[in-house]
């Protein structure tokens, strides 16, 4: 009997400890994995946790709604924060899966400009703000190339002068896009032609040019691999994953900033999350001047906010000047477009379509 | 002679009684197992069709719309009642669930794109009475007929219009069904390319997997472990190593290709295409489903009687038609097994095809993956998901009919 008593006060004591543990708020942050979640671990979770005294649960997806439209539907919502792409954030929030945003306590940037007009245009939405923009760019090896080099989103499409394959991602969206700057749209007139039953023609004729070259890639990882043993010469690619194998492996490879389409990765909280006030405390803290700058050391993605900027410094490696890999480095946006969320929010499913019909056949 | 007829008659009573009895008992003893085959099997299946075929969320929130839109005739003007039923009913939406009128709206741009953001407008919008003209001063959209048509389609909770869609076919606002765009058309491609990709990959497996099951059956107990192990290695490793691992054999610089040109069997400029092609995509998902057909045919020659070849043999048989007549017939148990096990989970597969196939490499399963994660489109995935399910039922009956499935064995 005594034993049994014990046993019981035993575990009275443990039922109230995790309650106590319990007290101090934890959340689930949701992100892409690997080395990014790393780069945000670093940058943000870490001094928030040092500062509040609360924790984070980090989480990997890979990429889509459907998981948080169900933990949303059943009323089960296990994850608090996600990290999310522009599309899918404004397609969520569309679906009532996230909640609407309390943007006015976002904290000024540090050199004291108001925070609405700190974050680049596109990083605020109703329902997600930006973290980092990253750079859907094109890149070569340049031991294929000796003479010439190609420098225009022009020149992935001119097989005459920079023979070899191609790597494109197998969707939609990006590739319309270059192909009409390839065709001489500039970047401000790129959604208006392609809002146009002529500007769809012309964007897939452009493709058709180079379609029999093309290697289509699915995962992020494809591209430097494609690269690197020699399948194709130049391949469309996020800037980071060409970035890594250029600084820390030596890799030839020649990233080309004409053209660039940035995207932006932004952090949302799910409905119905049960912590949705120290969420929006992370995101307000994560999203400030010192942790979005911090980032760029572990990563070669832009932040949002223009006062982070004079704050970037260098690679993890120590000597390696992070701005210059910057997609929203000055001297890389001379010819670039920031992907449009309005655009593609109604046109994603028709030329997704017009698309997969085209690659087919 | 009364009571002895009492008394048959009690006794069939009783036994009766003790008969259903026993009935309700045996069933107590099922009944979880049937609670289990209809919650995990038949009921997402119903769900799944229901998604498809039936959503309230116009109807239920947009109620008198619904009412006046479904007797509005497509050619004919916007009556007053229909905006202002549009207008007042947007806004009491949105007063219960802000997310309701984007939800509406995601709806109404899925039948005509570029509606998204006009539908809405109107629950933000603050619109007094002329409610038409109102709409029409938001955006000159609502002035033309084609956005109210798009509402007209989406407002119905009962439509078949997501499985006309799965099969390329789109419903009108005034009821008639047209052809989907040429280029836009894709999904009867697939679903053909999808029968036809796990077709050759059922094929590949059947031809590949039948001597090795001969061989596993026939050799020592001790040399078919050891051979049974390395047919059952890969199934332990992770798909996509496999995958990756297919990629650097068959890449243009690969593994196989270097050493055709070391052997000087072909030139550097004549490396082979093996990767990122139709070609690619049978290969690899061959070497994936391979042990789905091993399998059972191995379990099946096993239970082979030699007698039965040896007494044909001993008639005067040639080895051919000992083999083709007396036991082959004897495998096709297996065989059946082994080609609807690889034929089934090859309709399904999409990550290796979307990784090796090039442009071929896209199946009717990464349409309903994409709806799924992508569009949200969770409708079109379940009529395209239904319309699939379907398929395999009916070649399932064809099997049944020609080879009989009481005949199938796994083992």
């Amino acid at each position: 009997m005594k034993t049994f008593t014990n046993l019981l006060l035993a575990s009275a004591a443990t039922l109230a400890l995790t309650v106590a543990a319990a007290k101090a708020d934890q959340l689930t942050v949701v992100s892409w994995g690997g080395a990014y979640t790393k780069s945000q671990v670093e940058a943000y979770q870490k001094p928030w946790m040092a500062k509040t005294g609360n924790t984070i649960v980090s989480a990997d997806y890979n990429g889509g709604l459907a998981e948080v439209k169900s933990q949303v539907e059943s009323g089960n919502v296990t994850w608090d924060i996600i990290d999310v792409e522009p599309s899918e954030a404004v397609s969520g929030c569309n679906d009532g899966l996230f909640e609407k945003l309390d943007l006015t306590k976002l904290p000024k940037g540090a050199d004291g400009s108001d925070a609405k007009a700190d974050f680049v245009p596109g990083a605020l939405l109703d329902c997600a703000v930006g973290t980092i923009a990253y750079a859907n760019i094109f890149g070569y090896d340049s031991t294929k190339f000796p003479g010439a080099k190609p420098t225009k989103v022009a020149d992935f499409f001119d097989l005459k002068t920079f023979p070899g394959k191609r790597g494109m991602k197998k969707e939609a969206k990006v590739n319309l896009e270059m192909a009409l700057m390839a065709d001489g749209v500039a970047a401000a007139d790129v959604y208006k032609v392609l809002a146009t039953k002529d500007g769809v023609e012309r964007a897939f004729k452009k493709l058709d040019t180079i379609k029999s070259s093309v290697v289509w890639w699915e995962a992020g990882a494809q591209p430097p691999q494609l690269l690197a043993s020699g399948e194709v010469t130049m391949t469309t690619a996020y800037n980071g994953r060409l970035f890594t194998p250029m600084v820390t492996e030596g890799k030839p490879f020649v990233i080309v900033w004409d053209g660039q389409q940035q995207v932006f990765d932004m952090w949302a909280i799910l409905k119905g999350s049960k912590e949705k006030a120290v969420a929006m405390d992370f995101i307000d803290f994560s999203t400030s001047t010192q942790p979005l700058a911090d980032q760029a050391k572990y990563i070669p993605y832009g932040p949002t906010r223009k006062s982070s900027a004079p704050l970037v410094g260098k690679f993890m490696d120590g000597k390696t000047d992070m701005a210059p890999n910057m997609p929203t480095n000055p001297a890389n946006m001379g010819n670039s477009l920031v992907q449009s969320v309005a655009f593609w929010s109604e046109h994603y499913d028709e030329l997704n379509e017009r698309f997969i019909n085209w690659i087919g056949k | 002679m009364t009571t002895m007829e009492l008394g048959a008659e009690g006794l069939k009573r009783r036994l009766a009684r003790a008969e259903r009895r026993g009935k309700w008992r045996a069933f107590l003893l099922v009944a979880p197992l049937l609670a289990f085959v209809l919650l995990s099997f038949a009921m997402p299946i119903l769900t799944l069709v229901r998604q498809a075929a039936y959503n309230t969320l116009v109807s239920a929130n947009l109620p008198k719309t619904t009412a006046l839109i479904s007797d509005w005739k497509v050619d004919a003007p916007v009556p007053e009642a229909l905006c202002e039923a549009l207008v007042v009913e947007m806004h009491a939406a949105k007063a219960i669930d802000p997310a309701i009128p984007s939800r509406i709206a995601t709806f109404v741009n899925r039948e005509r794109a570029g509606s998204l953001s006009h539908v809405k407008q109107v629950a933000n919008a603050d619109i007094q009475a002329p409610y038409c003209a109102g709409l029409a001063a938001l955006n000159d959209d609502w002035a033309q007929p084609e956005i109210w048509r798009a509402l007209k389609i989406v407002a119905p909770s009962l439509s078949p219009r997501f499985f006309l869609q799965a099969l390329d076919f789109r419903l009108q606002a005034d009821g008639s069904i047209r052809e989907q765009d040429s280029d836009e058309a894709l999904h009867l491609m697939l679903f053909r390319r999808t029968l036809w990709v796990a077709a050759g990959v059922t094929l590949a497996c059947a031809l590949l997997g039948f001597p090795v099951a001969y061989l596993l059956a026939h050799v020592s107990l001790r040399v078919s472990n050891m051979l049974l192990i390395v047919v059952l290695l890969p199934f332990w490793t992770s798909l996509l190593v496999r995958t990756t691992a297919w990629i650097a054999l068959l890449q243009h610089n690969g593994v196989v290709n270097d050493t055709l040109v070391a052997l000087r069997i072909i030139g550097e400029k004549g490396r082979l295409e093996m990767m990122y092609n139709m070609f690619a995509t049978l290969v690899v998902m061959t070497h994936v489903l391979l042990p789905f057909m091993i399998l059972p045919l191995f379990s099946v020659m096993k239970g082979i009687n030699p007698n039965f070849t040896r007494a044909a043999l001993s008639l005067g048989a040639t080895p051919w038609t000992a083999f083709w007549k007396v036991y082959f017939p004897q495998t096709i148990p297996g065989l059946g097994a082994g080609c609807l096990l690889v034929f089934i989970l090859a309709v399904g597969y999409y990550i290796t095809p979307a990784l090796v196939g090039g442009q071929s490499g896209q199946l009717i399963s990464n349409i309903i993956a994409f709806h799924m994660q992508k569009t949200l489109n969770w409708p079109l995935a379940a009529a395209i998901g239904t319309i699939l399910l379907l398929g395999v039922l009916a070649l399932y009956w064809v099997y049944n009919r020609l080879i009989g499935i009481d005949k199938m064995k796994l083992g």
